[in-house]
Parts: C-alpha cells; structure tokens; sequence
C-alpha cells in the first residue's frame, strides 16, 4: 500500500524522485557484528529492528527495478556479509548492473574473497567494496569502532587487494579537527594500498551519533527557502529509495523514522518526500553522501 | 522527418584542444568515406592552445556539440563542470580549466555558447541522437562497467532513439541493445584510452541491419603535442599521459573494472 507522506510543517520542502537511479538493499538488516557508537541506525549484535533479506525478495526488486531503469545497486546494513546469501545475491544483483557493498570488512575470510572475485570477474558490471574506518590509526579508529577494529578492518582491506579489489575506504569524519585525507591516504599507503580510494563524509547526528557527539540543533533544518536556487540533485532522494525486508523507504540514513517508509513496493516508494527530517539537513549540506561519487540524477 | 541522412558517420569527443589528433581524425574519417562528422564536445582541457581546435572543426564543416567543458568556458564559470567529487581529481581540474579558460579567445567562447547540446541524423532508416554526456544530463558518465543495458534501453525509449551516442568519460565503448538499437560513448580524441598506447580512438558508424560501430584507433604526432605542452608549462603528469598511454590524473572517477585496467 502506498503510504500517503506528508509534511507537518508549512515550510517543509517536499522533493519529488527525479529518476530511480540508486536502488539501495538493507540487505544486512540491523543485525551487526560492531556496535560503532556512532552508527545512525544503532547496529549492533542484537538490533533485529530489520531483518536480512533472502535472495527471492533482492531477485523480485531487480526486476522490478529493470523497468524503472535503475543505473546502480547499493548493498548496506547492518553488515552485509553476514548475511548467508550475499554471495547468490550479488552475483544475481551484477546481471543488471552494478554494485557497491558496504562493509566493515572484519569478516571476509578467504573463501569469502575468493568467491567474491569469481562474482566479480564474472561480470560486465562493476563490484565496488566500500570499508568504513573511521580513523587513519588505531588511536582514532578504535574509539569509534571497538577496540581492535582497525587492525582487523585493515586486514580486511589487505585482503580484498590481495583478490584484487580496489575498495573504497570510507570514513565519517567531523566537520571540523578531524583527520586529514592526506593522513588516511598515507595509513593506507603504508599498507600496501598503492593508489587509495577514499570517501569522507560527515557525521548524521542520528542513533548512537547522538549519545557521542550531539543530535541536530532545532535550527538544523531544510526549509523552503533554502531550496530557492539550490541543485536538488544532491539529495539522496531525488534518485533513491531502499529497500528492507519491511518495505521501501526513503533513504538508507532514515530507516529508523516510521515517516520515512514509502510503501511495500518498489513502485509504491516513488512518490514525493517532505525533507522535514533533521538528518535531510546534512544530506542538503554535503550532497550525495552516500553515493560513490556525486549525484548523476536525471529525468528519464 | 526532417534530419539529413547518411550511411556512414564518423563521431568523436572528448578533443581537449589536442589539435593534432584532431586534424588527423577529420583526414582519416574523409579518407574511409565519412559523409558527416561530428564532434560531441569538451574542445578544450588538458592539452595546449586551446584556440586551435574550435577553428579547425568550424573550417572542416563538422557538426559540433557542446559539452561541460564548453558550456563552462561560453559562461566563463570558474569551473569545468567535469562532474569530479575527489580533491585529487579536482586539483587537476582546476589547473586544465584555468589554463583553458586564460588562453580561449572570447569570440571562440561566445562560438561555444552557441553549440547546441544534442544533435538529431539518419543513419540509414535509423534515428541517431549524439549528445555529450548523457540524452539527459551534459556531464554524466557513462562507463561501460557501470551502465545498466536496460538504463539504456530506458534512454532509447524516452529520447526516441535507435542509436545513441556520447563521450565524457574519454573511454569508447559499445553496447547493442534489443531491436538492433545501439549506444556508444566513442571516446576521446584528446588523451590515449588508458591503455599503454599513445593512439587516440574515434567511432564510424555504418547504416545496415543491424547497424554498425567501429571503434577506429589513430596514432597521430604526439610528441609534438608533447613538447607543446612543455611548452606552455602544463602538468607534467598530462604530459606522461601523452607520451606513454597511461592516465596519470582525473582517475578517482573510474569504476574500478576501468581503473584495473590502467596502471595507476
């Protein structure tokens, strides 16, 4: 059933779906073998808030998503490769097109990789990796991650090269006194990653981000006004939506939020979305921050 | 309908004001019976002079498109609009662009300004859109590890187009969808195909059924494009693309299929 979303307040832009561009997959559900304290969804080993999804519900979307033209698939959780069917699924997914996962990277054994590089060699389409670290060193990772979770993600990183993937070391960093990109690039260069790719994104003061730092001001909001010269193509929602095993919702950052889901089905997720949720603000600051590169949206 | 018909075209892109590479593929694509060319866009970048290339395919007839690039330069933004999000990436960039835009002449800008965004032909019975980017977008990328086939039957659909053609990415590829409809991004004619050889790659498209797409490769003078570019003081890493094949900047935006096939 398609939900009818509407906006509470009257300065509340509401944005439309330009094209379905980005078909995201809450494929790890909230079940998570970290529990970071600044995870906007608050993962962890008990949060069963969402549920894994099996292979038959990735394999109808796809074909559904065949008809809406979407251009690329996005893996996420949760952590993704706890899920038993990953493998089946992406190698389903990598029939229609590309696909990124995002991972922690701590539970990629060798058979795993070994696999992985077989779906990915199989493929026309590209399989990116993307490893969240939050820091460029244990000092500042593992205060975030959980004690001896750099080590073990940067083994994860040394492995994926190993099968010869290039992955996409991400890291939310604050917006102000983080770590530099040349300090993750220099990290990572001591690890053997020759040429790093790397992606830092800013903090979504959702979840646990709260507890850690601090939620959004009541003055952190997206208006009507502030859309008045400004590139919608930006926003997330203006080329996505996600799926779960619980229905189809806005966007990967707002899955905690009953507002934020759409609909049962993919085509019942594509309606208009008022941007009236706190974290739309930092999605309207940073643009396309959970995209691999910017926003490519367009109108078809 | 109204467009011109041909049966053989020859399209290229991505010139990034390599005026050498430039006069060879007009001489070539004539030679092998083109009757039409077209250029679909970003004249200048990377490479120097950038006032060389806008006369030479305005006095060689060719039908020219205009990209990001020159869309920039016609508006004298103070950006390339190339669509790059890594600082790296950027930093390249910005050099290209502000050395494009110091040595355009105006009149060359303001020629650019009027470039129109797509073009509409015939190839035989088929109707052929070539447009820079994509049909909907002036920069985006259309790579070949990352384009769904049925994305670009949806764009065949939506712009009423058997054949579809684009640049942007500076890597040629092909892909032949369903009912003999066909996408090509054919390319750049600037810079090598990241693949170790120093040639440049244009397409030639003939009418049949179905119709075809020749990727053609062409070595043309790069070391005088080179020494050039020494010349006029540009990057030094632009110059080693030049001379050996291999992309040294600007690689953050490939997928990985492509970046694995390169050498950084």
């Amino acid at each position: 059933m398609r939900l009818n979303v509407v906006a509470t307040r009257p300065d509340v832009p509401v944005q439309p779906l330009h094209a379905l561009d980005h078909l995201w997959f809450q494929v790890g559900g909230t079940l998570c073998n970290l529990e970071c304290n600044h995870c906007f969804i608050s993962c962890g080993p008990t949060n069963d808030s969402f549920g894994m999804m099996d292979l038959s519900q990735v394999q109808r979307l796809l074909e559904d998503s065949r008809r809406l033209g979407v251009k690329e698939y996005y893996f996420t959780g949760g952590e993704p490769f706890l899920n038993r069917q990953l493998l089946p699924i992406l190698e389903a997914t990598l029939r229609y097109g590309p696909a990124t996962v995002l991972t922690n990277a701590t539970v990629l054994p060798a058979r795993t990789l070994e696999e992985l590089r077989r779906v990915d060699q199989a493929s026309l389409y590209s399989l990116e990796i993307r490893v969240s670290i939050d820091g460029a060193s244990p000092a500042t990772n593992d205060p975030i991650r959980g004690e001896g979770t750099f080590a073990r993600a940067m083994e994860g990183v040394r492995g994926l090269l190993r099968y010869g993937f290039l992955p996409i070391i991400t890291a939310m960093q604050p917006e102000t006194g983080g770590e530099s990109f040349d300090d993750f690039c220099q990290t990572l260069r001591a690890a053997g990653y020759k040429h790093p790719r790397i992606k830092l994104l800013p903090p979504l003061r959702l979840g646990r981000e709260i507890v850690r730092s601090r939620g959004y001001t009541e003055h952190e909001r997206v208006t009507r006004e502030m859309m008045d010269g400004y590139d919608d193509s930006q926003l997330l929602c203006s080329h996505s939506r996600i799926a779960t095993d619980r229905g189809v919702y806005v966007c990967p950052i707002l899955i905690d939020s009953p507002a934020a889901r759409l609909g049962d089905t993919l085509e019942e997720g594509l309606g208009p979305f008022p941007l009236e949720a706190a974290a739309c603000y930092s999605c309207y600051l940073y643009g396309a921050i959970c995209s691999n590169v910017s926003a490519s949206p367009g109108q078809a | 309908m109204s467009e011109a018909t041909f049966s053989r075209i020859a399209a290229f892109g991505g010139v990034y004001s390599n005026h050498l590479a430039l006069a060879r593929v007009i001489e070539d694509a004539r030679h092998r019976g083109a009757e039409a060319l077209l250029c679909l866009g970003d004249l200048g970048a990377f490479g120097p002079h950038p006032d060389r290339t806008p006369a030479i395919l305005r006095d060689s007839g060719v039908q020219t498109i205009r990209g990001n690039y020159d869309d920039s330069l016609a508006r004298g933004l103070d950006e390339c609009q190339c669509g790059y999000t890594d600082p790296r990436d950027n930093y390249f960039a910005r050099l290209s662009y502000q050395y494009t835009l110091r040595n355009t002449r105006e009149e060359n800008r303001a020629w650019m300004g009027t470039l129109p965004d797509s073009l509409r032909l015939r190839l035989g019975n088929r109707q052929v859109l070539a447009c820079h980017g994509s049909p909907r977008q002036m920069n985006e990328f259309l790579w070949e590890s990352t384009t769904p086939t049925h994305f670009l039957e949806r764009l065949c659909e939506r712009y009423e187009a058997d054949i579809i053609l684009c640049t942007h990415t500076g890597l040629h590829w092909q892909r032949p969808l369903e009912g003999s409809r066909l996408f090509a991004n054919v390319g750049a004619i600037g810079r090598p195909a990241n693949d170790g050889e120093t040639n440049v790659w244009y397409a030639l498209l003939d009418e049949g059924e179905p119709p075809t797409i020749e990727f053609v490769p062409l070595a043309y003078d790069h070391q005088t494009l080179a020494d050039e570019m020494r010349d006029e003081k540009l990057p030094g890493e632009f110059v080693e693309t030049i001379e050996t094949g291999w992309w040294t900047t600007c690689l953050e935006i490939l997928p990985s299929k492509e970046r694995r096939r390169g050498k950084y």
